[in-house]
C-alpha cells in the first residue's frame, strides 16, 4: 500500500483545478487518478468555443481551456496516474486502482471526486423500435467525430436539446450531414440560449418542443424514426406521429453524475442533484473527502466548475493540516420557483463569503431571488430571466452570517 | 429598421435589438461593450467562428482539433470546412501553430498539442 495525502479521482478540468488549489494552499503531495493517456477529461473533445469567458476574460476551445490548467498541473510536478481507473474507495480513505502495472491501493487522507458525468442511454429512456446501428448518444458521437475522424452518420435526427445536442447538430452539420431535426420533450430547451442561435438557427435545423421519438426502425442500420407531440404528461400523443427518414439518432438526454464510486462508498446521493450532498467546503458527508464540478452537480459552464474545484481543492489542502472548518451546519433549502440549492449545508462560521448555486424549475422572466434565514433577509438578487438550463450564483456576503438562524431559504418571486 | 436578436458572445444570452435606420446603428439591450460590437456586426456583417478538426497524417488515428483564429463571414463558413478537410498536418503540432494560411481574413490554427 503507497500512501498521499490527496488523492483526486478524475483529471478533467475539476481535477485539474482542484489539484492546483490544493498545492497552492501548501498541500505537496497531491496526485491526480485519470483514466484517459492524457488529462483534460470530457474538454479534450469538446472543440468548439465558449470557455472560460468569465474564468479567463477569453474565449477559448474545450482542449486549450485543458491544456491551461494542464500545464500548471504539469509545471508543479503534481504527480498523474495515467490510463488509471479507480475501482473504490473506503470510508477510511483508502483508494484502489488498476491500470497496466497491475492494482494500486493507496491510503489518503484526503480524497476529491471529479469524475465528471456519464450520459443517460437509450435503454433508460426506453425508446420502442429495433436496434439498429446509428443510435448513438450525443458525446460518443462527439468523441467518435472530433477524436477519431469519423463520420457517424449522413441524416441525422437529435432527441434532446440541451447543449450537447445542440453541439452536435452544429457539429454534424459542419461535417456535412443533414440534420433533420433536433427534438424536445419539454416544452423549452434546456441548452444555452446562444446555442440555439448559432447551432440551430444558423444551420435552419427546426427544433420541435414537446415532442419526442417514438420509435426507431432499420434492422441493421436505423431507417427512419417516428417522433410524436406529448401531452402536459409528457406522455405520446398518437395521432401525431410522423416518421422521419434518417440514419443516425443522437440522444442528448440528460448527464448523469458519475457517482458509483461514491455510493458503494457509503456516501448518500441526492436525487434532485445525482450527487453527494456537501457544505460550503465541498466536503461530503464522510470527513475528507470532497468532491467537485459535474460529479457534484450538472454544470454549464466550466468555468464555475473550476471556481467549484477551487474551494474543495483548498479546503483538502486545510483538512489534511487539520485546519478546515466544519462545525454546525445550517442547511439550505429551495423555496419557491428553485429546484435545488447547492450545497445543500452552511458551516454557520464559514470564512469568508458563501456562494449558493441553484437552478430554477422552470423558464422564469424577471426575477427577484431572496436567500433568507428566519424572518432575516441575508441577501437578493434580481436576474432579467433565468431558466433551468442556466446555474445561477448568488453570494451571501460573510457578514450575514450571523443572522442565520436554523435554515437558509433561497426562493424567488416574478417581478 | 429595428432587428431583435440574441447575442452569443456570452452565456447570458442579452436580447438586444439594433437599429439600423439610426446613425450610428444603435445597440440598446447588451450587459456589456462585447454585445454592442455584436448586436452592430451581426445585422451588418455576421461573421462566426469555425472550429473542426484536422487529421495527423503521421500519427494513427489522431486528429487534432483547430479553430479559425479570428471570425470568418458566416456565408463562408462552408468554404472554410472545405478548406479545413482537405488538409493534414504532420505532429509535432502546438497550440496556436497555423495549419491554413489567410482564409477569408482568418489563419486556421491549431487548439490542442499532439506531439
Amino acid at each position: 500500500m503507497i500512501e498521499h495525502d490527496i488523492v483526486i479521482i478524475g483529471g478533467g478540468p475539476a481535477g485539474m483545478a482542484a489539484a492546483i488549489a490544493a498545492y497552492d494552499s501548501g498541500a505537496r503531495d497531491v496526485v491526480i487518478l485519470d483514466r484517459e493517456p492524457e488529462l483534460g477529461g470530457i474538454l479534450r473533445q469538446c472543440i468548439h468555443n465558449g470557455f472560460g469567458l468569465h474564468k479567463l476574460g477569453r474565449e477559448l476551445t474545450g482542449p486549450e481551456y485543458a491544456a491551461i490548467y494542464r500545464d500548471q498541473v504539469l509545471e508543479r510536478g503534481i504527480k498523474v496516474y495515467y490510463e488509471t481507473m479507480v475501482t473504490s474507495f473506503t470510508p477510511n480513505k483508502v483508494v484502489t486502482a488498476q491500470n497496466r502495472e497491475g492494482i494500486l491501493k493507496i491510503q489518503s487522507k484526503a480524497i476529491i471526486l471529479a469524475m465528471g458525468c456519464r450520459e443517460r442511454s437509450r435503454g433508460a429512456l426506453n425508446i420502442s423500435g429495433t436496434r439498429p446501428a446509428g443510435v448513438y448518444s450525443a458525446g460518443t458521437a462527439q468523441k467518435l467525430v472530433n477524436c477519431e475522424g469519423y463520420a457517424v452518420g449522413k441524416k441525422v435526427v437529435i432527441l434532446g436539446s440541451g447543449d450537447i445536442g445542440l453541439i452536435m447538430a452544429r457539429r454534424m452539420s459542419l461535417e456535412g450531414a443533414k440534420v433533420e431535426a433536433v427534438c424536445e420533450i419539454m416544452p423549452y430547451s434546456g441548452g444555452l440560449t446562444r446555442n440555439i442561435v448559432q447551432c440551430l438557427e444558423d444551420f435552419n435545423i427546426p427544433l420541435y418542443l414537446d415532442t419526442t421519438v417514438a420509435e426507431i426502425h432499420g434492422k441493421d442500420r436505423v431507417e427512419g424514426v417516428t417522433i410524436a407531440k406529448v401531452d402536459e404528461n409528457r406522455r405520446i400523443i398518437d395521432e401525431t406521429r410522423r416518421y422521419i427518414e434518417c440514419d443516425t439518432l443522437l440522444l442528448s438526454v440528460g448527464l448523469i453524475p458519475e457517482n458509483e464510486l461514491t455510493s458503494s462508498a457509503g456516501i448518500s446521493i441526492n436525487p434532485i442533484t445525482n450527487g453527494a450532498f456537501v457544505d460550503e467546503n465541498r466536503q461530503t458527508e464522510t470527513e475528507g473527502v470532497f468532491a467537485c464540478g459535474n460529479v457534484l452537480q450538472v454544470h454549464d459552464l466550466v468555468d464555475y466548475v473550476s471556481d467549484e474545484a477551487e474551494i474543495a481543492g483548498k479546503s483538502a489542502a486545510a483538512y489534511v493540516k487539520g485546519e478546515l472548518n466544519a462545525s454546525a451546519t445550517i442547511p439550505t433549502v429551495a423555496g419557491n420557483g428553485v429546484r435545488y440549492v447547492l450545497p445543500q449545508r452552511v458551516n454557520k462560521d464559514a470564512e469568508g463569503d458563501v456562494s449558493l448555486f441553484l437552478r430554477v424549475t422552470k423558464p422564469f422572466g424577471k426575477v427577484r431571488f431572496t436567500v433568507k434565514s428566519g424572518v432575516n433577509v441575508l441577501a437578493t438578487a434580481v436576474r432579467l430571466k433565468a431558466a433551468p438550463g442556466e446555474m445561477e450564483k448568488l453570494v451571501l456576503k460573510h457578514e450575514k452570517l450571523t443572522l442565520v438562524s436554523d435554515a437558509i431559504t433561497v426562493e424567488l418571486e416574478e417581478i | 429598421m429595428k432587428k431583435e436578436l440574441i447575442c452569443i458572445i456570452c452565456p447570458r444570452g442579452c436580447t438586444l435589438t439594433v437599429d439600423t435606420d439610426k446613425q450610428p446603428v444603435e445597440v440598446i439591450g447588451n450587459a456589456c461593450s462585447k454585445g454592442e460590437v455584436y448586436g452592430r456586426d451581426e445585422v451588418m456583417n455576421p461573421t462566426r467562428t469555425v472550429t473542426s478538426i484536422v487529421r495527423v497524417a503521421n500519427r494513427e488515428d489522431t486528429m487534432v482539433s483547430v479553430k479559425t483564429s479570428c471570425p470568418v463571414p458566416k456565408d463562408k463558413i462552408f468554404n472554410t470546412m472545405e478548406a479545413i478537410r482537405n488538409v493534414s498536418v504532420n505532429a509535432p503540432v502546438r497550440i496556436g501553430d497555423v495549419i491554413i494560411h489567410d482564409i477569408f481574413g482568418a489563419d486556421v490554427i491549431a487548439t490542442k498539442d499532439v506531439l
